[in-house]
């Protein structure tokens, strides 16, 4: 089985993230990048499923140089090898263009199934998977919490407001992964050793022959709107605090 | 670049879901602000009866397409139907629900309209023309505005924050032919798998009453219950909680989890990690309750009350039952 696990590094989430003061983007100093919790539960079932049926893991990525430390990380975890787009015309680039250059990559290279994180946390878009599945014409299933293989196709639960759905997917498609699909396994130290001497290939967008070109763009990063200073309701009594903020949220706030 | 605010519908089991309604209603404020017609897509199987109720707020006209391939949704089917009918009639503006369904939808739009789309929008405006789309980036600890070079420009609206508004328009009915290929039509829906008990889910609710560590257990969760069930409202729960095990993935509320922004977010001995934080300070309200005073929830809140939780909350259930009476 050749299977592929799209990942994206993004910053950590304990990281405090602050707006740069001309609006340009997030101040990156001081940062510390991981690979994206939902892109680490698509290559535990990646792995997981080499580990059943046999095939290799291959982990590609789009971003600048330091993104090579999350392949590694992959790589640590059992993936064999890795693709490293670096482009600067790709650097925070959207949905579409990053998909386009994913599906170039992709395309040269057999594949059975495709993982994606369902979202990154840091931009928070949640749509390269199901672009990078229209792209190759493919089916889409995303926001998964189970997976099962059976005749070349994949059976998964994706749970919708109030409800789980079980859907039957054909093979080649992509799959993006929702928390409670596995957990995540730790690098070994031999994994971390290992993973040094696996291949990663790095391309851009000419040894692609793509144009990137973000059709979305933030214009300004702003931190979030300021809340008012709020009141700590005072007193010994739990009750008659209690009856103090029920009445405040009927009377003054007005929601409930 | 075309012309037009349009939206997609969402309804299930032939009601529209309120989301709708929200769409609906941004949708006619763009559009008077740009002198243009709303348009809406809706898809289903028997659902032309349903089309009129969109011009209550403020919808021009509705394309419906009636098709039992539509039931129950699938990303193949209602991705070919929308991007077939909105090709054909270029709208400069395309929104969609951020819920479960929407988002699936509109991602796989982004592809095949090949254009871009500002994701799970708080706030949206017309500025020189063009739309611009407010949205939360790393789960709320800051706030992106972004512009959309691609045709249609797409955003996708986080529901339960825009409100609905009525503005009585015509909803004129055209049905129109989806076209479905059956062979393209790859991904089946196998089961529906309903949860009992009619329980709201957090990014739908209006109040969330939500639980972390300092629930001690999932029996502790009872309390939180009997005032959610009071209020009308969803139980979340911190991702420590969810961890642990006392709840279900599906109610966390962070930035692994969901973000979300109800009217009233009740925080109940929930410390307030930087990543729950992100995850629900765009509440409109926040009442913290907990017995550290040091705890920095209690800089997000608009009401604190450092107290025993276990004390607080089941005043606050019978308070709210005797106000709720009135």
């Amino acid at each position: 089985m050749n299977i592929i696990a799209c990942v994206k590094q993004v910053p950590d989430t304990e990281a405090l993230i602050k707006a740069k003061p001309d609006g340009s983007g997030i101040v990156e100093e001081g940062i510390k990048w991981v690979m994206n919790p939902y892109d680490e539960f698509g290559v535990e079932e990646a792995l997981k499923m080499k580990e059943k049926f046999g095939g290799d893991v291959t982990i590609i990525t789009v971003g600048p140089p330091r993104v090579m430390e999350t392949i590694r990380t992959a790589l640590a975890m059992g993936a064999e090898k890795g693709i490293h787009i670096d482009d600067p015309s790709l650097y925070g680039a959207d949905a579409y263009a990053t998909a386009t250059a994913l599906a170039a990559a992709i395309k040269g290279i057999p594949y059975d199934i495709i993982f994606c994180g369902q979202r990154a946390i840091d931009d928070d878009s949640g749509q390269v998977g199901a672009v990078l599945a229209e792209l190759l014409g493919i089916p889409q299933v995303t926001i998964v919490t189970k997976l099962e293989v059976a005749d070349k196709a994949v059976k998964v639960v994706r749970p919708i407001e109030g409800a789980q759905l079980v859907i039957q997917s054909p093979m080649p498609c992509v799959v993006t992964a929702q928390k409670g699909l596995n957990e995540p396994r730790y690098a070994s130290l031999p994994g971390i050793m290992k993973a040094k001497k696996k291949p990663v290939e790095v391309k851009n967008a000419a040894a692609l022959g793509i144009t990137a070109e973000s059709k979305a763009k933030v214009v300004k990063t702003v931190p979030p709107p300021a809340r008012p200073p709020g009141k700590i309701i005072e007193g010994d009594d739990p009750a008659l605090k209690a009856a103090t903020v029920c009445k405040l949220l009927r009377e003054e706030a007005k929601v409930i | 670049m075309g012309k037009g605010v349009w939206i997609v519908a969402e309804q299930r089991e032939g009601a529209f879901r309120k989301v709708s309604f929200e769409l609906a209603s941004t949708a006619r404020k763009l559009a008077d602000q740009l002198g243009e017609e709303v348009s809406a897509v809706l898809l289903g199987s028997g659902v032309e009866g349903i089309a009129g109720q969109l011009g209550k707020y403020g919808v021009d006209k509705v394309f419906v397409a009636d098709n039992a391939a539509f039931e129950p949704y699938t990303t193949d089917a209602h991705a070919a139907a929308v991007a077939k009918i909105v090709k054909e009639n270029d709208p400069s503006i395309l929104l969609l629900a951020a819920s479960a369904q929407g988002k699936d939808l509109a991602a796989r739009l982004v592809g095949k309209l090949a254009t871009g789309m500002a994701s799970d929008c708080t706030d949206i405006k017309i500025d020189g023309g063009k739309l611009v789309a407010v949205r939360p980036m790393y789960a709320g600890k800051c706030y992106g505005e972004v512009v959309v070079s691609g045709s249609p420009q797409m955003a996708s609206l986080r529901p339960n924050v825009f409100p609905v508004v009525e503005s009585a328009k015509a909803g004129a009915v055209n049905k129109f032919d989806a076209g479905l290929d059956a062979a393209a039509l790859k991904t089946k829906v196998l089961e529906v798998q309903k949860e009992t008990g009619g329980t709201i889910d957090v990014s739908e609710a209006n109040i969330i009453v939500s639980g972390g560590r300092g629930m001690k257990g999932p029996e502790g969760y009872g309390i939180l219950e009997e005032l959610a069930g009071v209020l009308k409202a969803a139980v979340g729960a911190s991702r420590a909680a969810v961890d642990a095990g006392w709840r279900p993935l599906k109610d966390q509320v962070g930035q692994t989890g969901k973000t979300v922004s109800p009217n009233l977010y009740i925080a109940c001995g929930i410390s307030g990690a930087i990543q729950h934080l992100a995850g629900m300070s765009s509440s409109k309200y926040i009442v913290a309750i907990n017995k550290d005073p040091e705890a920095p929830i209690f800089q997000k809140a608009d009401y604190g009350i450092v107290d025993d939780l276990f004390k607080v909350v089941p005043e606050m259930t019978k308070e709210c039952k005797k106000l709720l009476a009135e």
